[in-house]
């Protein structure tokens, strides 16, 4: 608050969202300025709650995997990979060999997808006016139609079962998806030089709202942020699942800076993620022999009462995990997600307090929240 | 620096430019879809259904509705079940495929229409009636012997009910026995149905 002899001025408290079309979905922030500066920030989450966890209580367990398409709909593959994993973990299965690669596959093309659009919009939230959203979405839509050859859905894919992938792919897919690798070759490098060079992106991004690696840890963040913030915790190195320990692939890091990663670096992290991605892609495609996609279970599953299963991943924004309660019934007794949009929420405050307005929209953008993942 | 990275992004912009635009004005042009889309437009075959209600008991949401009674004279042979209703309220389908999936008898297949609207929730409701009477595209999905066919749900060819099983013809017990409906090809002597579809094959014995 600016007080001078003839100047005084009172914080002000503005509701941002629901509805705003920068928040990334039905998240709303109360905010207090002063002037352009936050002074302190309320995260109000809830309007997208769809009672995923109960629902999945009254379903079977594979019926389930349709829930999970709704969590985080730009990573439904991942979504379906983490709850299978825990679903096998549950009865002690084991996917078959093609099944496994199979699902690193997809999982790896629906990272690309969903990193694209997280940098996509983080562009459009620095006022891109949709130019670069639009070559992000391009490559995206080639990677819709891939899954619309494997599972014959774009968005709500539905293509992993317990104990491995519901089919096989089509034989027209291999050839799609070694034209779509060399194409992409060339767009990936395109957006490249469009944004991460770009002079208005590093003065908007750089420096601005730094989130330290003990603030990140303390609050329990994952995936591309904490990555940021300097230490390189990759659950797919850490603890591989599927075909993960089969694959080379680095993890990413920018420079350890002791003041934390700030907004270009979350940005920097993606994009190079997704050329780690295309590289396991290469390998799984490379790799990958004829055989059986789908473990023998029923499918109708009754686990042992009494077991419980965690079975995670590192989806596109961070760890995903599905805690699984059974009690010998056809569904499971409580089924707990850990989602990693709703904890990377978790630093907003310690992200936007101090930084002006116009950067808490960029500084949503790069922690890239998906509202279905948030609510459940 | 500055005007570099700009000249850089321009020639990006520029490049784009000159090339042939990557989308299609909808209602003229379309795309085409795979085989293997999982659209609306559910294809069943009454000749194969037997009235099991796997679909409705696997369905997610339950919007697929099956009354039977008991009748000498079912279509589907070897049953003693007629099929008074089957419906399938779309308006809430999600088209996850898993009544299909289910179906062990390969008498329901998802279509590959995408393009259903209407003003009213009863108008969303497929009756027997409708299913009966429509045009037989099944798309691929989970059905390889479609895909071995190298078929395409959008090629015009409607598919009746003798091309769309599984080569063999073991899956149905009663059919062994000598049940059998006229215009039905005879039961394979030689391999059993079964590879790599355990998942959907039917316990043996009586159903």
């Amino acid at each position: 608050m600016i007080n001078g002899p003839n100047i005084r001025t009172e914080p002000m408290t503005v509701n941002i969202g629901p509805q705003h079309p920068s928040t990334h979905g039905v998240f709303r922030l109360r905010v207090t300025f002063d002037g352009e500066e936050i002074l302190q920030v309320e995260p109000i989450f809830g309007y997208l709650h769809r009672g995923t966890e109960k629902l999945a209580e009254e379903r079977n367990y594979t019926q389930v995997v349709t829930l999970t398409d709704r969590l985080d709909y730009v990573s439904s593959m991942i979504n379906n990979q983490a709850y299978c994993l825990a679903v096998e973990k549950l009865l002690g299965v084991e996917a078959p060999m093609r099944g496994k690669y199979l699902r690193t596959l997809a999982a790896e093309l629906q990272r690309i997808a969903a990193h694209l659009m997280g940098i996509g919009f983080i562009l459009q939230d620095l006022g891109t006016l949709g130019t670069p959203l639009m070559y992000c979405f391009r490559s995206r839509e080639r990677i819709l139609d891939l899954f619309e050859m494997l599972c014959g859905a774009r968005i709500t894919v539905s293509y992993m079962r317990p104990g491995g992938v519901f089919f096989d792919a089509p034989p027209d897919f291999w050839p799609a998806l070694e034209q779509f690798l060399r194409d992409f070759d060339e767009e990936y490098k395109e957006l490249g030089q469009l944004i991460l060079e770009n002079e208005i992106v590093m003065v908007r991004t750089r420096g601005v709202s730094y989130l330290p690696l003990e603030a990140a840890i303390n609050g329990s963040v994952s995936g591309p942020v904490l990555r940021a913030s300097g230490l390189g915790w990759d659950w797919r190195k850490v603890e591989p699942y599927d075909a993960y320990d089969l694959v080379e692939f680095d993890v990413p890091v920018p420079p350890y800076n002791p003041a934390g990663g700030d907004n270009y670096d979350r940005f920097w992290v993606r994009v190079q993620e997704i050329r780690q991605s295309v590289r396991i892609i290469r390998q799984c495609a490379a790799q990958i022999e004829p055989g059986p996609v789908r473990a023998a279970v029923p499918l109708v599953l009754r686990p042992e009462p009494g077991a419980e299963a965690y079975g995670r991943v590192e989806a596109s924004k961070g760890e995903l995990a599905f805690y699984l309660v059974s009690d010998g019934g056809i569904s499971p007794y409580r089924c707990k997600i850990r989602s990693p949009s709703l904890l990377n929420l978790t630093v907003t405050e310690h992200l936007l307090v101090g930084w002006k307005l116009a950067d808490m929209i960029v500084t949503l953008g790069s922690v890239d929240i998906n509202m279905g993942e948030v609510d459940r | 620096m500055y005007g570099l990275a700009m000249a850089k992004g321009l020639m990006v912009t520029l490049k784009n430019l000159t090339k042939k635009p990557f989308t299609v004005q909808y209602p003229e042009e379309r795309l085409k879809q795979h085989p293997r889309f999982r659209g609306e437009e559910f294809v069943w075959y009454e000749e194969r259904c037997t009235g099991c209600a796997s679909c409705a008991k696997y369905c997610p949401l339950g919007i697929i509705k099956i009354v039977t009674s008991p009748s000498e004279t079912a279509p589907a042979e070897g049953d003693k079940y007629r099929l008074e209703e089957f419906d399938i309220a779309i308006n809430r389908c999600m088209f996850c495929g898993l009544c299909v999936e289910a179906c062990p008898y390969d008498a329901l297949f998802m279509g590959s229409g995408f393009e259903q609207g209407s003003y009213s929730r009863q108008d969303m409701v497929i009756t027997i009636d409708e299913l009966r009477q429509a045009d037989k595209h099944p798309s691929t999905f989970y059905r390889p012997q479609l895909e071995a066919q190298e078929y395409d749900p959008r090629g015009g060819r409607p598919l009746d009910w003798r091309q769309v099983g599984r080569e063999s013809w073991q899956w149905h017990q009663r059919e062994k026995a000598g049940m059998r409906i006229a215009g039905r090809p005879a039961p394979g002597d030689g391999d059993p149905d079964g590879e790599g579809n355990q998942l959907s094959a039917p316990a043996t014995g009586e159903g």
